[in-house]
């Protein structure tokens, strides 16, 4: 089976929902007259990332009742999307949310798991923390969300991997730091470390989509990529400017890569859940030794 | 460890970003148009670079603005970058508006006299950023923002700065790499406040030593003993750290006192770019 995925690396207007949607709208439209069957948006794509005081003002519910989702779902009668926003909950907490909407239906909310609150971060103070880890079935396979900080901890794409998902999508808002002498910043290089280990580790496709543009003084890198489960790039987007990147994905590798490499079929998931269960049964050490 | 780190950066990325920057972060305004003071120095001079490949040449307006004591060869390297860029230009000469403040004060010391330079600059580059309608772009450095080399609401006063995460090191690199004519970038650094006046004999070392240390203990987070252990001086770590927090008032807004539920500064939090 083969589908083409299209990668939106889009700037945003800082806490001007309506303005963002209606980008989302015009990309939703290019997209499909390009032939693309589900077409990613970056972290918070619907809001603009440095949000502070503004969480509680663009927050949204994504459900077809909402004045956002309403235009969203219906052009997702089209082609699928995922697409980056603040959620608020029915007592009032805001996530950091991504959703998946596919024929009119919501199939899938992810709520962020882990906010970085350290160095030029700040989202732990504006934000609730995710709790759940879930992939979904969709009509290209099982698939897996995760949102910037989250694939920088090794658990959540693992448990992603057990839950089913081959095609994990990926959003981000990475403020571009990290000048040296290299032809590019340390968060892009390190970004791709890991797409490109996930995708082999996993024998996955991996895609991941970046914000571009900047917020005061931070850049965000854009550079939308895709790896297929032999661990090669299929594509990149341009670095720090806005475009819309399609790629056919062939999903059948999948097969081929797993025939030659089945680390899925020899993952000792007993042996992990018994090692985690001893190791973290010392009630005083909850991260571990 | 490592007493001597590679602070070479990629001239190309870092021009790419901070075109871009300059570009963003005036437009996003409504505006199209940067105004700079134009010393004659290496700092503005790669500011008013990256800003002439920003906006065009067109929209950008260069200022120069000396005293009676400044040298000739600023006004002279100041007019090379406006030649060389074909930027819009002006000149005002600030002796008339700084002297009568001075002969006010017998007893006023160089510094006193420099700080007033540079805060009567100042005045004459904001009010031209309303007559040019554009932004004033900053020209101060990531070394003399962390030494505190600067006049506060003086030099430092600026709408943008693209320049300050870079070190005096990589400013030249740049420098270099943006075209700057190597008549500036050769020339040993001065605020020209008086005659004969250097940033290095001033602050007692050189740019190439303090960026060193000062990119251990910043970027890379070494502690001053760490630093005296790579093969720094111990006088010369503890000077410059100390240095580095008297100054910190110079980096922050004034605090407000807290009375209320909720304060500038501390509980109302909003990016400048809000809403754009």
């Amino acid at each position: 089976m083969k589908m083409t995925l299209a990668l939106a690396q889009i700037n945003t207007t800082l806490g001007n929902v309506q303005k963002n949607l209606q980008k989302h709208l015009a990309l939703i439209q290019q997209a499909s007259d390009r032939g693309a069957d589900l077409l990613i948006f970056p972290e918070l794509s619907l809001t603009g990332y440095v949000l502070q005081d503004l969480v509680p003002t663009v927050a949204c519910h994504p459900r077809d009742d909402d004045p956002v989702f309403r235009p969203l779902l219906e052009a997702s009668q089209k082609l699928d999307l995922m697409v980056g926003f603040v959620e608020e909950d029915e007592r009032n907490r805001f996530y950091i949310a991504s959703a998946y909407l596919s024929r009119g239906q919501v199939l899938h909310v992810h709520r962020k798991v882990y906010l970085p609150t350290y160095g030029l971060f700040d989202e732990g103070r504006f934000f609730a923390w995710g709790d759940s880890v879930q992939a979904f079935d969709t009509r290209f396979g099982r698939v897996g969300m995760l949102i910037c900080e989250d694939f920088w901890h090794a658990s959540p794409s693992y448990l992603l991997w057990l839950d089913g998902a081959d095609l994990f999508l990926f959003q981000s808002a990475s403020p571009g730091r990290g000048l040296s002498e290299k032809p590019d910043l340390d968060s892009a290089r390190w970004v791709n470390h890991i797409l490109r280990a996930y995708a082999s580790l996993y024998t996955s496709f991996v895609a991941h989509t970046n914000r571009v543009g900047f917020e005061d003084g931070l850049n965000f890198w854009g550079s939308a990529a895709v790896y297929d489960p032999n661990g090669n790039q299929l594509i990149e987007g341009p670095a720090f400017e806005e475009a819309l990147t399609l790629v056919q994905l062939d999903l059948n590798q999948l097969h081929r890569t797993r025939a030659r490499l089945p680390l899925l079929r020899d993952e000792r998931t007993a042996l992990v859940s018994r090692e985690m269960g001893r190791i973290l049964s010392d009630r005083s050490r909850s991260s571990g030794r | 460890m490592n007493a001597s780190p590679d602070l070479t950066i990629n001239t190309e990325l870092a021009q790419r970003i901070l075109t871009g920057f300059i570009r963003s972060e005036i437009t996003r305004t409504g505006l199209t148009r940067a105004v700079i003071n134009l010393s004659g120095g290496i700092d503005s001079a790669l500011a008013i670079y990256l800003a002439a490949e920003a906006l065009g040449p067109q929209n950008v307006l260069a200022i120069r603005l000396p005293y009676r004591t400044s040298s000739a060869d600023s006004l002279e390297h100041a007019q090379m970058v406006i030649d060389d860029l074909g930027v819009q230009s002006m000149t005002v000469d600030i002796t008339p508006m700084v002297d009568p403040l001075i002969n006010n004060f017998a007893d006023m010391d160089a510094m006193r006299k420099g700080n007033i330079m540079a805060r009567m600059r100042m005045i004459v580059l904001y009010d031209q950023t309303a007559a040019f309608k554009g932004l004033a772009v900053g020209t101060g450095n990531k070394t003399e923002i962390l030494l505190g080399y600067s006049t506060l609401y003086g030099d430092s006063a600026c709408a943008l700065n693209p320049i300050g995460d870079l070190y005096k090191t990589q400013v030249r690199q740049l420098s270099r790499a943006v075209g700057v004519p190597a008549a500036i970038i050769d020339k040993p650094p001065s605020a020209d406040l008086w005659s004969g006046q250097t940033d290095e004999g001033e602050l007692g070392y050189t740019y190439a030593e303090v960026d060193k240390l000062l990119y251990l203990l910043i970027d890379e987070r070494y502690t001053p003993e760490e630093c005296i252990e790579a093969g720094f001086a111990d006088g010369f770590v503890r000077s410059v750290v100390e240095r580095i927090r008297r100054n910190q008032f110079k980096r922050v807004l004034p605090p407000i006192a807290k009375l209320t539920n909720r304060t500038i500064g501390y509980d109302f939090l909003y990016l400048r770019d809000w809403g754009t």
